[in-house]
């Protein structure tokens, strides 16, 4: 292993879904200390610890954490990056240690959401007695349903749609398939908030939230975290060969933002910030879409799945829908792609969501993760995209 | 009196859009700006949009926020290469009647009078072809 290579040491997700009687900080200790356990270390050795957390972003949270499992005087970052907060915390760890500051480093995400409801459009007031031009746009009333929609389930079925504009050939029942195959890979991961198979019928025959996305097409708002120890190629080396053994390597670790291109302003553009972010996560791992053995992606919703596949290059551009129908991305298919169930079904804990999916392709590439194992995996790929934008894409290889 | 619902609804002549063009770019866009987020420019003008565009993408929305009339048509219109925001309207809000390509054009509505009598005016676009 190189000196200047950073590795996964020790990581731990909680079970997703509703903690009623756990905080944020017991969810995060409980993912930390699991960590620590796993990578057979203590805090007491941590010398960098990052935080993700969206909703209370603004409370100290990492050292709310180390109150409990640890005070040893290490810097903490608390980091809020919409959806990708969990790898953004995971990536600020492993800059730590590529700046050679730090050996050791922890990153943590959590969240607590289950119930939460819609989590963006929820501005709408009773108009008042005055129509007053407000804010950016000197609009006299909130937009929300009256200029297009804030909420994401609305935002990102029309990321879906646009892919049908530019190329055709999806339905609504093709992305209700694509949320078949999340829900029923969850029913072999333990960890998932929901474990129940849905047939079709049941899918688009559900609530509608945002025409396409049903309710089971949606991701879940759950309770949950997730936390990784890093380490050093250099300091790795010098570890116990049973650690050694069980590290992963983080072969690429990527952050964008969505650069300036039409239209990007008035619907987010998820797609070039991925597209940009695989490419440069490839090549620094100088590996292709064709070595990859599984992809956790961030299937937010039904129609951002099949977007996710193109912008990653699991296939030709313009191929996602042929990429689906040919059963590539089902857990016996070609391209794994959501074996946990993705977020649809294993839940989506914002802060917790970008680690929890290293979690995933971690525990495959170490041979561990039981009925739901991926025989041989050796590469995966994870990616997050949080709106505003944000993408990260890791890229993790089982050790020689 | 009247007012526009936003201040890119141009009421006069007849109604149209108008985007903030930058002056050294030409990027489009409708909200207060400090700069252009494309280019170094700080420049910008004035850029009246087509009326008339195609549906690039949508979405029904049946869920929002209280206050939010549902079901809704969510939309981005391409309006001559700039794309809007906005609601379908004046169609019936199901996957039978809208299809991302239809051509559409712009069309305004009351949004009602406040406590003063000023009318504001909301707008959206409607499709070309009206159904018989």
């Amino acid at each position: 292993m190189s000196a200047d290579s950073i590795w996964v040491l020790g990581i731990h997700m909680t079970k997703f879904g509703k903690h009623k009687d756990k905080d944020l900080t017991d969810l995060a200790s409980e993912a930390c200390l699991g960590a620590l356990k796993d990578a057979g270390l203590t805090m007491a050795q941590m010398q960098v610890m990052a935080c993700g957390n969206l909703m209370q972003a603004a409370t100290g949270l990492g050292q709310q954490v180390q109150k409990q499992i640890g005070q040893y005087g290490i810097p903490v970052f608390n980091v809020a990056n919409a959806c990708a907060t969990g790898a953004t915390a995971l990536r600020t760890v492993m800059m730590a240690i590529k700046a050679g500051e730090a050996d050791f480093g922890l990153a943590v995400g959590v969240e607590k959401l289950s119930g939460a409801g819609l989590l963006a459009g929820g501005t709408r007031k009773e108009t008042s007695g005055e129509w007053r031009p407000n804010g950016r746009f000197g609009a006299v009333a909130p937009l929300d349903g009256l200029v297009g929609t804030e909420t994401m389930p609305g935002v990102f079925a029309q990321v879906g749609l646009e892919y049908e504009h530019e190329y055709g050939g999806t339905s609504a029942e093709l992305f209700a398939r694509i949320s078949e195959k999340n829900h029923a890979h969850s029913t072999l991961n333990p960890l998932a908030a929901y474990q129940k198979r849905f047939t079709l019928a049941e899918i688009t025959g559900d609530m509608m939230i945002a025409y396409p996305n049903t309710r089971p097409m949606c991701s879940a708002n759950t309770d949950g975290a997730a936390a990784a120890v890093l380490v050093s190629g250099a300091k790795l080396a010098t570890l116990d060969p049973d650690q050694q053994r069980r590290a992963v390597k983080i072969s690429a670790s990527v952050l964008t933002t969505d650069p300036y291109e039409e239209g990007c302003q008035v619907l987010p553009n998820v797609n070039t910030l991925t597209r940009n972010a695989a490419a440069v996560a490839y090549e620094q791992a100088g590996v292709s879409p064709d070595d990859l053995n599984l992809v956790e992606l961030h299937d937010c919703f039904a129609t951002a799945e099949l977007v996710h596949y193109d912008n990653l290059m699991l296939c030709p551009p313009g191929g996602a829908v042929d990429f689906f129908e040919s059963g590539a991305p089902w857990r016996d298919g070609r391209l794994p792609v959501n074996v946990s169930g993705g977020l649809q079904s294993k839940g989506h804990p914002i802060g917790a969501t970008g680690v929890a999916n290293v979690y995933e392709v971690a525990t495959h590439l170490r041979g561990e993760a039981g009925p739901r194992q991926i025989e041989g995996a050796r590469v995966g790929l994870t990616h997050v995209i949080g709106l505003g934008s944000a993408c990260a894409i890791h890229i993790l290889e089982k050790s020689a | 009196m009247t007012v526009p619902l936003v201040s890119y609804l141009a009421l006069e002549p007849e109604p149209h859009l108008v985007a903030q063009e930058c002056a050294g770019c030409g990027a489009r866009y409708f909200d207060r700006r400090n700069a252009c987020a494309a280019c170094p420019g700080t420049d910008f003008r004035p850029a009246a949009l087509e009326t008339e565009g195609t549906v690039r993408t949508f979405s029904i929305v049946h869920m929002a926020a209280p206050g939010v009339k549902v079901p809704f048509v969510a939309a981005v219109v391409d309006c001559g290469g700039t794309r809007v925001r906005a609601n379908l309207i004046n169609l019936p809000a199901d996957p039978e009647h809208v299809h991302v390509g239809m051509g559409v054009r712009l069309a305004v509505y009351s949004l009602g009078a406040d406590d003063q009598g000023t009318e504001a005016i909301g707008f959206g676009f409607e499709p070309v072809k009206q159904e018989d």
